[in-house]
C-alpha cells in the first residue's frame, strides 16, 4: 500500500495552501466539472429517479453480495475466464506477481486503476524486476513524476499546464529540444506517441473495473482516452483488478448505474469507451488477449458489511463529492494523506486503513451537505463522517484541548439554566467589549476563527433565547 | 481457503448463513429475467427523428455522420471523405460478410486489406452493429468478423452502420443481442468484448481542457446506409450530407 501521510493533514492542508502552484491549478480547474455535470444532470429530467434505482441496485447487491459474486464466478469461468479471490492487498500483489510471470512478462501496461493505487502494484512489480507503465495521461506524467494521483478521476488535477511542459522536456530527452508545445494538443501528441510504442511491446496489460456484472461475466471499464481498451487487448494476458463491491447483477443495472457514472464525473451523458470484457479471445478472433484474469479483493471491504459503513460500498467512484467539496478545493487531494481524497475518501480511507492514523480526515469536513446531495447513489457522506467522529471520541484519539473544551461543552449543553446564564454572560462582555467597534480583529482562544476573518461583535438585544422568548411572551399578550 | 473466507465475512455482516434455496431461486430468476429499469423518455420517438437524435447527438460528441441510400454508395461516400480530410486511400477493412455485398471496385484507388488493424494502420473501416440513439453511441461486438483493434489503433475510424440497426436506448440493444447472438465457448451471448463508442477520443487531463485525440482515433465518421424506409426523414428520400460543428473545442484533426 503506499505510505499514509493522514495523520499530518493540518500540516499537509498549510501547505497545500500555501503553495502558489497548486492554489493556481485548483483555481484553474474550479468550476469546469460543476458547470458540466449541471448542464447535464439539467438535460436529463429523469435523473432522479435513476439516482433513487441506483441506491437500490447497490442496496440489493450489498445485501445479496456472497450470491451475487459466486453467480459471476461462474460465468467468468465458463467464458474461459479465471477469478483469484484475494482478501488482503498482499494476497492481491502476489496473485498478480505470479500470471506476471508465468507470462514471463518484462514490461505491463496499465490502464487507470484506484484500486491498483490502493494495492501498490506498480512498487511491487518493480521490486521483482517487472517494468509498470502507466497509460493514462494523467498517470503517465505522475508516474514520470513519481508522485500519487491527487483526484479518482483526473490524477493529475493539481498540475498547471507548465508542469506538463517542463516535465515533458525533462524526461523525453530523445526529442529535440527547441520543441514547441504551441498547444495542449501538442503536449497529448508527444504522450500519444510515447506510449504507442509501450502499447506494442507489453506482455500483460492490468486495467481496474467500473462494474463486474453477475449475468454475464463481464468487467466494465469507462474511459474517454482509449488507453484502457488499448491495455486489455494488445497484450496476450488481460488481468481486470475489482474489489468486490463493484458486482451488479445485470447488464440491465449496469445500464442505470453507467447512466449515472458520465453525468456525475465529467459531466457527459456517456464516456468515449464503455467497455464489456468477457473471457478470453474466442476461436477465430484476430485479436484480444489469450488469457483474461480478474482480481477479485476484498481488502477490508466485506468488514463494512453490516456496520454504518455499508452504505459507503454504494460508491462509484464518480468523484462528484470531491469535486463539490469547499475543502478539497481548498487543499486539493494529495493533503488527505492516502489513496481516495475528498469527502467519499474521508469515510472510506478509515475503514480500510484504521480510524487511529486517519481521525483527522472525518474531520476535514464543512458539513455543508453538498457531497451528499449531488452523490448519484445517495451516500450519506456527513453522516458516515459523524460516525467517524464519534468512534473517534470513544476511541479517546481527538487531542486533549478539544476533548476538554467538547467536555465543558457537553456540561452546559445538558443544563439549558446555565447554558442561558453563561453564554448571556458571554454576549453580555462581547457587547460591551466590542462597543464602538462593530467587529473584533482578534480575541484571546479565538486566533483559529480570527486568523483568518474578524469575529463580529454582539449587538445590544441579548441572545436568540432571549429575544425569542420575549417575542413568545408579548405574542400572547 | 480465500474464497470461502471471504464469502464467510460478508455472511457474518449480513448476519445470515448462505441463502436458502428458495431466496437462491428468486436471485436466479431476477438474473434471468433481468427486468428493465426506467428508460429516459428522450429516445422514444418515431423512427425517422429517432435517427436524427442518433445523429445530433454523434455531432454534439465530435463525431460526423453522412447518409448514403445503400451499401452501392459506400465506396464514393468514403473515398471522397478520405480525400477531403487529407488522407491515403488506404485501409484495413473489417473482415464482415456484409461488406462482400459493396462495389469496391468502383474506386479503384481505394486499397484496402480484410484484417485487424496494425499499428502502422491510419485509417480502419469497421462494421457497425448498433447505434444508440439515446447518447449518440456506437456498439461494437468483438468477432472474427468486427476486431477489437480496428477500433483502437488508427487515427481515423470510419464505421459503416445501416439505419435499421439504429434504436433508441441501450437495453434494446442488449435485447437484440440475446436474440441474435450465440458465444461458442460460454454458450451465453456475451462476445468477448463489446465496445460502446461515442465520438472520438479524448482526454481532459491537461488543466481540465477537454483536447480529442488521445490514445484512439482522432476522428469518427459514420457512412448510415438508409436501409429502413421508415427512418426516413419525412418528404426527403436521402437527406442532405450533414457537417460537426465542435461549437467552441477543439476540432478533430488539423
Amino acid at each position: 500500500m503506499v505510505a499514509i501521510t493522514s495523520p499530518a493533514f493540518k500540516e499537509n492542508a498549510a501547505r497545500a495552501l500555501a503553495d502558489p502552484g497548486l492554489q493556481k491549478a485548483l483555481g484553474t480547474a474550479k468550476g469546469a466539472f460543476l458547470q458540466r455535470r449541471a448542464a447535464a444532470v439539467a438535460n436529463l429530467p429523469e435523473f432522479e429517479q435513476l439516482r433513487n434505482t441506483g441506491r437500490d441496485i447497490k442496496n440489493h447487491t450489498l445485501a445479496n453480495l456472497d450470491f451475487y459474486l459466486e453467480a459471476y464466478e461462474a460465468k467468468v469461468k465458463a467464458a474461459g475466464g479465471q477469478v483469484h479471490w484475494c482478501s488482503t492487498a498482499d494476497d492481491a500483489r502476489a496473485a498478480v506477481l505470479e500470471i506476471c510471470r508465468k507470462a514471463g512478462a518484462r514490461t505491463v501496461t496499465k490502464g487507470k486503476s484506484m484500486i491498483s493505487e490502493e494495492l501498490g502494484i506498480n512498487a511491487h512489480l518493480e521490486a521483482h524486476g517487472i517494468r509498470p507503465v502507466e497509460t493514462d495521461l494523467g498517470e503517465y506524467i505522475l508516474q514520470l513524476r513519481q508522485e500519487h494521483p491527487s483526484h479518482i478521476i483526473a490524477p493529475a488535477f493539481h498540475l498547471n499546464r507548465e508542469d506538463w511542459e517542463a516535465d515533458f522536456r525533462r524526461l523525453h530527452t530523445d526529442l529535440p529540444a527547441d520543441r514547441v508545445f504551441a498547444e495542449r494538443r501538442d503536449i497529448l501528441a508527444e504522450a500519444r506517441g510515447k506510449l504507442r510504442e509501450k502499447f506494442l511491446a507489453a506482455d500483460v496489460g492490468i486495467t481496474g473495473a467500473n462494474f463486474l456484472i453477475a449475468e454475464t461475466g463481464s468487467s466494465v471499464i469507462v474511459t474517454n482516452e482509449g488507453n484502457g481498451d488499448l491495455t486489455q487487448t494488445l497484450p496476450r494476458v488481460h488481468i481486470a483488478l475489482a474489489s468486490i463491491e463493484k458486482v451488479v447483477p445485470t447488464l440491465e443495472d449496469a445500464c442505470n448505474m453507467l447512466r449515472l457514472l458520465a453525468r456525475s464525473a465529467t459531466g457527459q451523458d456517456f464516456s468515449v469507451y464503455t467497455t464489456f470484457s468477457t473471457g478470453a479471445r474466442r476461436p477465430g478472433d484476430l485479436d484480444g488477449p489469450e488469457e483474461y484474469h480478474v482480481i477479485l479483493v476484498d481488502n477490508g471491504r466485506s468488514n463494512m458489511i453490516g456496520t454504518e459503513f455499508q452504505e459507503m460500498l454504494r460508491c462509484i467512484r464518480c468523484a462528484a463529492c470531491m469535486n463539490h467539496c469547499p475543502v478539497y478545493g481548498a487543499v486539493g487531494g494529495h493533503a488527505y494523506g492516502w489513496v481516495y481524497p475528498g469527502p467519499m475518501g474521508s469515510v472510506l480511507t478509515p475503514s480500510l486503513v484504521g480510524i487511529d492514523k486517519t481521525a483527522m480526515l472525518p474531520n476535514a469536513s464543512t458539513f455543508c451537505g453538498k457531497c451528499e446531495s449531488v452523490c448519484p447513489v445517495k451516500i450519506p457522506l456527513p453522516k458516515l463522517m459523524r460516525h467517524w467522529r464519534e468512534r473517534e471520541f470513544e476511541r479517546h484519539l481527538t487531542p486533549a484541548t478539544q476533548r476538554t473544551n467538547l467536555g465543558l461543552w457537553a456540561w452546559f449543553a445538558r443544563r439549558p439554566a446555565a447554558y442561558r446564564w453563561a453564554t448571556r454572560a458571554a454576549i453580555g462582555a462581547l457587547g460591551l467589549l466590542g462597543r464602538g467597534k462593530g467587529a473584533f480583529r482578534s480575541l484571546p482562544l479565538a486566533g483559529g476563527w480570527t486568523g483568518g476573518r474578524d469575529l463580529p461583535a454582539p449587538e445590544p438585544g441579548g441572545t436568540f433565547m432571549a429575544r425569542y422568548a420575549k417575542a413568545q411572551r408579548e405574542a400572547r399578550r | 481457503m480465500t474464497k470461502e473466507a471471504i464469502l464467510g465475512a460478508i455472511r457474518r455482516g449480513l448476519k445470515r448463513g448462505p441463502l436458502p434455496a428458495d431466496q437462491q431461486a428468486m436471485l436466479e430468476g431476477r438474473l434471468a429475467t433481468h427486468p428493465r429499469h426506467l428508460i429516459p423518455a428522450r429516445s422514444r420517438l418515431p423512427r425517422p427523428d429517432q435517427v436524427a437524435l442518433f445523429i445530433r447527438n454523434v455531432e454534439k460528441e465530435f463525431g460526423t455522420v453522412e447518409r448514403v441510400p445503400d451499401l452501392a454508395a459506400v465506396p464514393a461516400a468514403l473515398a471522397d471523405y478520405l480525400a477531403t480530410q487529407n488522407l491515403p486511400p488506404r485501409f484495413a477493412l473489417a473482415p464482415h460478410p456484409e461488406f462482400e455485398a459493396i462495389p469496391w471496385a468502383e474506386r479503384p484507388l481505394l486499397d484496402f486489406e480484410r484484417r485487424r488493424a496494425q499499428a502502422t494502420d491510419q485509417v480502419s473501416v469497421q462494421h457497425g452493429w448498433a447505434g444508440i440513439a439515446e447518447t449518440g453511441t456506437l456498439m461494437l461486438p468483438s468477432s472474427p468478423h468486427r476486431p477489437t483493434t480496428l477500433n483502437l489503433l488508427v487515427e481515423t475510424e470510419v464505421v459503416v452502420l445501416r439505419a435499421s440497426a439504429i434504436v433508441g436506448a441501450y437495453e434494446e440493444a442488449w435485447d437484440r443481442l440475446r436474440a441474435e447472438s450465440q458465444d461458442a465457448v460460454s454458450g451465453g451471448f456475451m462476445p468477448r468484448n463489446i465496445m460502446f463508442v461515442t465520438g472520438p477520443s479524448r482526454s481532459a487531463d491537461i488543466e481540465q481542457t477537454l483536447e480529442l485525440g488521445a490514445h484512439g482515433p482522432r476522428r469518427l465518421h459514420i457512412i448510415l446506409v438508409d436501409d429502413d424506409p421508415a427512418a426516413l426523414p419525412p418528404g426527403d428520400a436521402v437527406a442532405p450530407p450533414r457537417t460537426a460543428e465542435p461549437g467552441g473545442l477543439a476540432p478533430p484533426g488539423d
